[in-house]
């Protein structure tokens, strides 16, 4: 049962070949008996998800249930959920229940779909490997001692040991795309305002987006239909009717443009990985597709520009985290600054405390304009490479990462090798455009990613280009050794 | 641009948070390793360009002046480390 994509559970379920508490028992059994060796998931809601599922049963069986009803997935730790603790792989938020429903999560519950549990993830959504977590990192299912990819690293490494069928994921960097391609599996970061960021809680505003890893294209576009929304409660949500995304997934290739950008095939790109992604290329071309060379000049300077943009909004964001209201507070403050500084060192991890007072420096006095609004004029170069290149292109392709999955430990010693993980996904957080990974090969046996970057609220289109590669070939089918 | 032992006292302040004597050095060291590749925007030429806060260039969105909320602070509080008669209690501010 576990093998079944949603788009198939949705048909079992339809034809009720098996009800949802059968399926979501059966995963919650795998959930117990398997993610010791994972550590995919930070809580597994076992009582909940069965009592979402009777409630699914019963409304399959009065008919009209909408098409996702009954589907069990994962939430990852981001976002809150009544009654249900939400960490975000923070100390902080250990004790954190959340008064209130994340929009997606509401979406979801509206559509009868069933939460597993909630997914491990680098503290407060930084870093790309999961080993910031403060609930232990999550363990890669293709090679155990290597990482799964991060910041939604337990959501990847849960959809790829059959753990979960699909689940939710958050990207600001590259942290849908890069897991994905760790994983094996497919993940799409929407354009920013797609998806409603209400109860995601927030690490770089500007840039946050929520988003889905699953195991094929199909499935992403069924769960994105209602994912979706426009939502007054986000004030950047842009209002915009949401299209059924699976429709045009059949759509022929045959004339569709893709673009090439040279700056992504440069040094550092591992040799297999390219070779890889220059054969997918290939398929495209035999799907119809036409390639073409373009550049994209700024690409250099993405990572830095990131790296002031997401510290800055993420110092001002975390300041809410003061061990009053809720959270994590110290014992015995001897006054009101010793329970700031103390609730706040105690909560946060190192990577967390790092990009807080790199942000504090960007926007202090004196360097505000040489950081922070340098780098705001720097993203607006890097959104124009894109918008340029979008005249003549529909799609760009390139890899997702530069190289396979590394090992534990291999780059947190070096903050600035692991914030180059992300070098290829983290224009388009910058420019705010949507982003996919599929798997397109493998090397040491471990999956690499092929990334689809396409024009603003062009979701269907890439959904409808990934969905067009994995008829054509079998990579997303693969599952990782051991996994049964 | 590198940071010393002094910066990382100051801009702990400025954010809250406790760095030990024993932690400045590695916090500044590695801070400085972070600077100076953010230090590559200052060869950029960036005359006439605007700074862009926002993918789409939105701006805010306004509404109607009417009540949409209801109050929830009791449960708003439930999760608080310390609250009485409604407040949330910290240590005492005024002598």
């Amino acid at each position: 049962m576990h093998q079944l994509t949603i788009a198939e559970l949705v048909k079992g379920l339809l034809n009720k070949d098996f009800s949802s508490v059968e399926v979501t028992q059966h995963y919650l059994d795998r959930i117990a008996r398997l993610d010791k060796v994972y550590n995919s998931y930070i809580t597994a809601t076992p009582a909940l998800a069965l009592a979402q599922a009777a409630v699914a049963d019963k409304r399959l069986a009065a008919g009209n249930a909408p098409a996702l009803c009954g589907v069990p997935i994962a939430h990852k730790d981001i976002f809150c959920t009544i009654g249900v603790r939400t960490s975000c792989g923070s100390k902080m938020l250990d004790n954190f229940i959340a008064p209130y429903n994340a929009t997606i999560v509401d979406n979801y519950l509206d559509s009868g779909v069933v939460m597993l549990g909630k997914t491990n993830m680098d503290e407060f959504a930084m870093g790309s490997s999961n080993e910031t977590s403060y609930y232990g990192p999550v363990k890669n299912p293709w090679a155990i001692d290597c990482v799964p990819g991060g910041s939604s690293g337990g959501s990847a490494a849960a959809v790829a040991a059959h753990l979960a069928p699909a689940a939710t994921a958050s990207d600001t960097g590259g942290s849908i795309r890069q897991p994905a391609a760790h994983c094996g599996l497919t993940g799409i970061k929407p354009t920013y305002g797609r998806v409603s960021r209400w109860g995601m809680i927030a690490f770089a505003s500007s840039l946050d987006q929520a988003g889905i890893l699953s195991r094929t294209a199909e499935d992403a576009a069924i769960l994105l239909n209602d994912m979706a929304s426009y939502d007054t409660k986000d004030s950047t949500s842009v209002e915009r009717d949401v299209p059924d995304y699976t429709t045009t997934l059949n759509d022929s290739l045959k004339g569709l443009r893709i673009g090439v950008p040279k700056e992504y095939f440069g040094e550092g790109l591992n040799p297999e990985t390219a070779a890889h992604v220059e054969a997918a290329i290939k398929v495209y071309e035999s799907l119809g597709a036409t390639i073409h060379s373009i550049s994209l000049p700024h690409t250099g300077l993405s990572v830095p520009a990131y790296y002031v943009i997401a510290p800055a909004e993420c110092s001002a964001n975390l300041s809410r985290m003061d061990g009053v209201r809720y959270g994590h507070r110290c014992e015995n403050p001897k006054d009101l600054n010793d329970l700031y500084m103390r609730s706040r060192s105690e909560g946060f991890g190192d990577e967390v405390k790092r990009r807080i007072l790199v942000g504090a420096y960007a926007l202090s006095a004196g360097y505000y304009d040489a950081y922070y609004s340098k780098a705001q004029k720097v993203r607006r170069l890097i959104k124009q490479d894109f918008v340029d290149a979008f005249q003549n292109v529909d799609v760009i392709i390139g890899p997702t990462s530069p190289s396979p999955a590394f090992k534990f430990g291999a780059k947190s010693k070096d903050p600035v090798s692991m914030y180059l993980e992300d070098i290829y996904t983290i224009a388009t957080n910058l420019a705010g455009l949507p982003g996919l990974s599929i798997p397109c090969g493998f090397v040491e046996n471990k999956p690499v990613g092929l990334q689809l970057i396409g024009n603003f609220f062009a979701e269907a289109r890439l959904l409808n280009a990934a969905h067009q590669f994995q008829q054509a070939t079998n990579f997303h089918q693969q599952t990782a050794p051991g996994i049964e | 641009m590198a940071v010393d032992r002094s910066d990382i006292a100051k801009l702990a302040t400025l954010a809250r948070i406790a760095i030990s004597d024993d932690e400045a050095d590695e916090v500044a060291s590695r801070i400085s390793t972070v600077l100076a590749l953010v230090d590559q925007l200052q060869a950029v030429n960036t005359d006439g360009v605007l700074p862009m806060a926002h993918p789409l260039d939105a701006v805010q969105r306004l509404r109607a002046d009417v009540v949409t909320e209801p109050n929830q602070r009791e449960l708003f509080q439930s999760i608080a480390p310390a609250v009485q008669d409604g407040l949330y209690l910290v240590p005492q501010v005024i002598e």
